[in-house]
Order: C-alpha cells, then sequence, then structure tokens
C-alpha cells in the first residue's frame, strides 16, 4: 500500500493504520489487504472484478470496510460489489473511495455495490468519496448503489462527496418490501468546473414500508449539479424527500423531484429550496465576530455536516 | 459606556427615521428603549451593532470612536446583538452555535450554565439543529444563550418578546431579570413590554426618530401611562396578554 492510498484511506475511512473487524483494500484496481472474520466472509468474484461479503444472520455490532483508491492517473477501475446481509444483522459498512492523481490524465472509479438486506436486518452504510492531488486529469467517481430490503429491514445510507472530484454520476435505487425502511442523506459539494449528477429510484411495495431521503448540496464557482428523485408508493407507506441546495458566485442547481402514488394510502411528500446563503445568516454569525468569509465557510460547514 | 451622538439615519428612498438622536448607556446599566412602531427603535438598535450605517453622527464605545467600524469590528470589541427574528441554520446545532459564540470548544457543562439561564436543559438541546423545528420561544431562548456566551461589554436585544407565547414571555422575563442581577456589561433592550421596563435602570421613549423622554422606570411609567400623545401607546399592558 503507497503512503497517498494511507492518506486517501484515512479521509475516506477513518483508517488510523488499521481497521477493526472484516476488510478489503482496494488500490488501483487490485487488493492490497483483506481480512474476514468469523461472521463476515469476503470473497472475489469468480465472473467479474468485485466481491462477495457474506454477513451471517444474527450479526451484531461488526463492522466492514471496502475502501478504493485510486492513486494516478490513466486508471479505470470498474468494481462489483455485492452484500448479502443475512436475517436480523446489524452491522456498519464502510465503503469511500478517494482519488488522487498529479498528471494529466483522467482517473476513474466506478463502483457498483448491490445490497441484500434479510428480514429484520439492520445496515449502517457510510460512503465517502473525494479527490485530491494538483494534476490536471478529470476525477470520476460513479457509483451505483441497488439496495433490495426484505420484510422489516433497515438501511441508513449516509453518503458524502465533499470536493475535489470533477464528474460523478450517482445512481441509487431501493426496492422495499413490507415494513421495511431506507433514510438516505447525501451530501454533495461542487465548485470550479465540476459537475454532479445524483438519480434515485425508490420503490414502496410492501405495506408500511418507508423512505426519508435528504440531499443538501452546494455548487460554487461554475459547477452544476443535477438532482433527480423517483419515489414510487404502490403500497401504504410513507416517502419523504427533501432537497436542499446553496449555489453560489455562478453554481448552477437543478432539482426534478417525482413522486408517484400508486395506492390511496400511499402518502408521499417532497420538499426542494434553493438559493444563495441568507444574508441574515451571515449578518448573525458576523454579530458574533467572523468575518463575511469566516460566516460563509461556517453556513457551509454545517449544511454539509 | 456607549455614547451616541446626533445619530440620523433615512431609509434609501429618503424617509427620515432617525433624526439628530443622542443617547448614553453607562457601564452595568440595563436601558430599555420603548416607543411606538415606526418610531426607530430597532433602526437604533441595528445603528449600535453597526447592521445599519447612519447617515450622520457619531458612536462611540467607552473612549473609541466606533462610527467606522462594521458589524465584525464592533463585534470583536464586545458589542452583541440579539436579533428580534433569529435566524435558522439548517445543519448547525446549538452546540455549534454556542461555541461559535464563545469563540472556543466548550465542555458541555459550561454550555449547561449558559443553556439553563435561559430556561432550557442543554441535553435536550445542544445536538438539535438550530432550524425550523425548534419553537418560536425555544429559539428565542437560544439566541439570548448566544448572547450570554459572549460576555459582552454592550448586549442589544430587539424585542426580545416578539413573537413567543404566553408562557415562554413568562419565563423570559425571569431570565432577564437574572441576566440583570448577573450583569458585568451594559444591556439595551428595545421592548413594549410593562414588566421588561420595571426591570430597567433607565427607560428611554423613542419617537419620531428622536428621544422623547427619559428617566428612572417609576417616573417613566407615570408619564407612559399619563402622556399617550409622548408614547403614541406605545407599551402593552401585561393584561393584554
Amino acid at each position: 500500500m503507497n503512503e497517498i492510498t494511507k492518506d486517501l484511506l484515512r479521509e475516506i475511512s477513518d483508517w488510523d493504520g488499521e481497521f477493526k473487524g472484516a476488510y478489503n483494500i482496494r488500490e488501483n484496481g487490485q487488493c492490497a489487504g483483506r481480512v474476514s472474520s468469523k461472521n463476515i466472509r469476503i470473497e472475489s468474484k469468480k465472473d467479474q472484478p468485485g466481491l462477495e461479503i457474506f454477513i451471517a444472520p444474527g450479526t451484531k455490532g461488526e463492522t466492514v470496510s471496502i475502501p478504493a483508491c485510486v492513486t494516478q492517473g490513466n486508471i479505470d477501475d470498474l468494481v462489483y460489489n455485492d452484500f448479502f446481509v443475512g436475517e436480523a444483522a446489524d452491522v456498519i459498512i464502510v465503503a469511500g473511495c478517494g482519488i488522487h492523481t498529479e498528471t494529466g490524465e483522467p482517473a476513474r472509479h466506478n463502483g457498483i455495490h448491490r445490497f441484500f438486506l434479510g428480514k429484520g436486518s439492520h445496515v449502517k452504510y457510510l460512503e465517502k468519496h473525494i479527490g485530491k492531488g494538483h494534476g490536471t486529469g478529470l476525477r470520476y467517481i460513479d457509483p451505483v448503489t441497488e439496495a433490495e430490503l426484505e420484510e422489516n429491514s433497515v438501511l441508513e445510507m449516509d453518503t458524502a462527496q465533499i470536493g475535489g472530484v470533477d464528474r460523478t454520476t450517482r445512481i441509487t435505487s431501493a426496492k422495499l418490501s413490507e415494513g421495511a425502511k431506507l433514510y438516505i442523506r447525501e451530501r454533495i459539494l461542487t465548485e470550479k468546473e465540476q459537475t454532479a449528477k445524483t438519480d434515485f429510484k425508490v420503490e414502496m411495495n410492501g405495506r408500511d414500508s418507508g423512505v426519508d431521503l435528504i440531499s443538501r448540496s452546494v455548487a460554487k464557482d461554475n459547477s452544476h449539479q443535477a438532482y433527480h428523485s423517483v419515489i414510487i408508493g404502490n403500497a401504504p407507506c410513507t416517502g419523504h424527500s427533501e432537497c436542499d441546495a446553496i449555489i453560489s458566485e455562478n453554481g448552477k442547481v437543478d432539482a426534478a423531484p417525482e413522486l408517484h402514488a400508486r395506492d390511496n394510502d400511499a402518502a408521499l411528500i417532497h420538499e426542494a429550496a434553493i438559493g444563495k446563503i441568507a444574508g441574515e445568516q451571515i449578518l448573525k454569525l458576523r454579530t458574533l465576530g467572523m468575518t463575511e468569509e469566516e460566516a460563509e465557510a461556517t453556513i457551509i460547514d454545517g449544511f454539509l455536516s | 459606556m456607549l455614547r451616541l451622538e446626533n445619530i440620523s439615519w433615512k431609509t434609501p428612498d429618503g424617509v427620515g427615521i432617525l433624526r439628530d438622536l443622542s443617547l448614553t448607556v453607562p457601564d452595568g446599566k440595563l436601558i430599555v428603549i420603548t416607543g411606538p412602531n415606526g418610531g426607530g427603535k430597532t433602526t437604533l438598535a441595528k445603528i449600535i451593532a453597526g447592521i445599519y450605517k447612519q447617515n450622520s453622527g457619531r458612536l462611540y464605545l467607552d473612549d473609541t470612536d466606533i462610527t467606522d467600524l462594521d458589524i465584525t469590528e464592533r463585534a470583536k470589541l464586545g458589542i452583541s446583538f440579539a436579533f428580534q427574528q433569529p435566524v435558522r441554520f439548517k445543519g448547525i446545532t446549538v452546540r455549534k452555535l454556542i461555541e461559535l459564540a464563545a469563540g472556543e470548544k466548550l465542555p458541555l457543562n459550561k454550555i449547561c450554565d449558559y443553556m439553563s439561564q435561559v430556561g432550557l436543559c442543554a441535553e435536550e438541546y445542544i445536538d438539535r439543529e438550530v432550524n425550523s423545528t425548534l419553537s418560536g420561544g425555544e429559539i428565542k431562548r437560544i439566541e439570548i444563550a448566544t448572547v450570554l456566551a459572549r460576555h459582552s461589554v454592550l448586549t442589544v436585544f430587539d424585542e426580545p418578546e416578539a413573537g413567543i407565547d404566553l408562557w415562554s414571555f413568562t419565563n423570559l422575563i425571569k431570565t432577564f431579570e437574572d441576566i440583570r442581577n448577573s450583569l458585568k456589561g451594559s444591556i439595551i433592550i428595545i421592548s413594549h413590554q410593562e414588566r421588561i421596563l420595571k426591570i430597567a435602570d433607565e427607560i428611554a421613549v423613542v419617537a419620531g426618530g428622536t428621544i422623547k423622554a427619559q428617566g428612572k422606570p417609576d417616573e417613566m411609567m407615570k408619564l407612559l401611562a399619563e402622556n399617550n400623545a409622548v408614547t403614541g401607546k406605545c407599551f402593552k399592558q401585561e393584561a393584554m396578554f
């Protein structure tokens, strides 16, 4: 594992020299370390690049980390990771990605993650993406997340992309059975000439299923973000989505939420707000002794926290 | 000590709001500024904080001429301003806002001190965002807690009673009485409320853009009650709640 990978690991997965629990480190398309645990088995896929992660039924309190790092240009890394979460398991999955380039060549990581949550299981899924380095080559991160939630399972997805990624297309889809709950928290910061496109599709097929999707984004400089969500209620269910965006300089944000009620007892709500930082927020922080620049940075940090 | 000399301010379209107004706020005193709506009270408060810039006149904090200092510079000198409509922030927690006000990370017991002074239990609130889920009474108290955390030499409260329910108001009065008793710096409260007027060291009546009268609470309350022409029925009897 090279030093750049170690730096990236610290940022995307709170690595402090070692991982607690099962892990697999992917470095420039290769495996740089793997450990399974008694309850979490990590295996290479036979037919395509990637992993199969088996989490035994009833596993409690364990963490599995599968960070991916790209530390040089001219790499196009494509990986398929499948998570099979046993019934009543309760685990944390950490799956960040960092790209560091110092050349003019582009670098890309495309992680396709599929989650199969067994009945009554609970997964907290943490995904942090960053781009670093001084190279002019574009950094691409294009994650695809697909989730199937069986009865009464819960998936909490916390995903953040805070700077440095030039192009991203993020596609997330989920199908929920009876009583299943999906919570998504997404935060995206774009600056300079970066673009980010994020697409969600959630189908609630079981009675009492529910989704709560909150996306917060900041588009600075000449960057552009596009948010699109589709929430479909095919059963008595609850769906809530919220897209809040701060724009500054010439930043542009498009928001296109869709709600589709296909059952008389589907209750679906969407909220969206796009605008620059409210002047009164800056005033308040200035009355606490901050400069205008410090106030703006504080507001954005808080908004994306 | 804050000294305002001959302050005048017009709206951008030329309507005169403050006219040649002069006022002195001595150290360690609580001054309540009252008067009819539209008389210039909030404008005066914002000019003291530097949010509005006067067209003419000068301001002094002790021996420092602060006339040309902006909001940030005045805040750094120890002037605090509690907003009539407290500002909400998505993603910033109560703890973070109080720490920003204090200018440093604070231990839980210190945050508890500030929160209990405004009648809130810190553990219930510190991790909550200062967003629209807080009620008007809650956010008003948190606004006051942020100001307390600053240890200011001069604090300006702009209509602290505005927008809160009776129950919260009753508790708010207690909070101001406590602040009054533990006061180190000076306080200016813009208010219409009789019970706030009663805890003042001095009351100043602002009407028509200038100080119409100034004095001790007893004499000023009598004047306010007797002379509506001066006040324009500017203060509300408690019975009105």
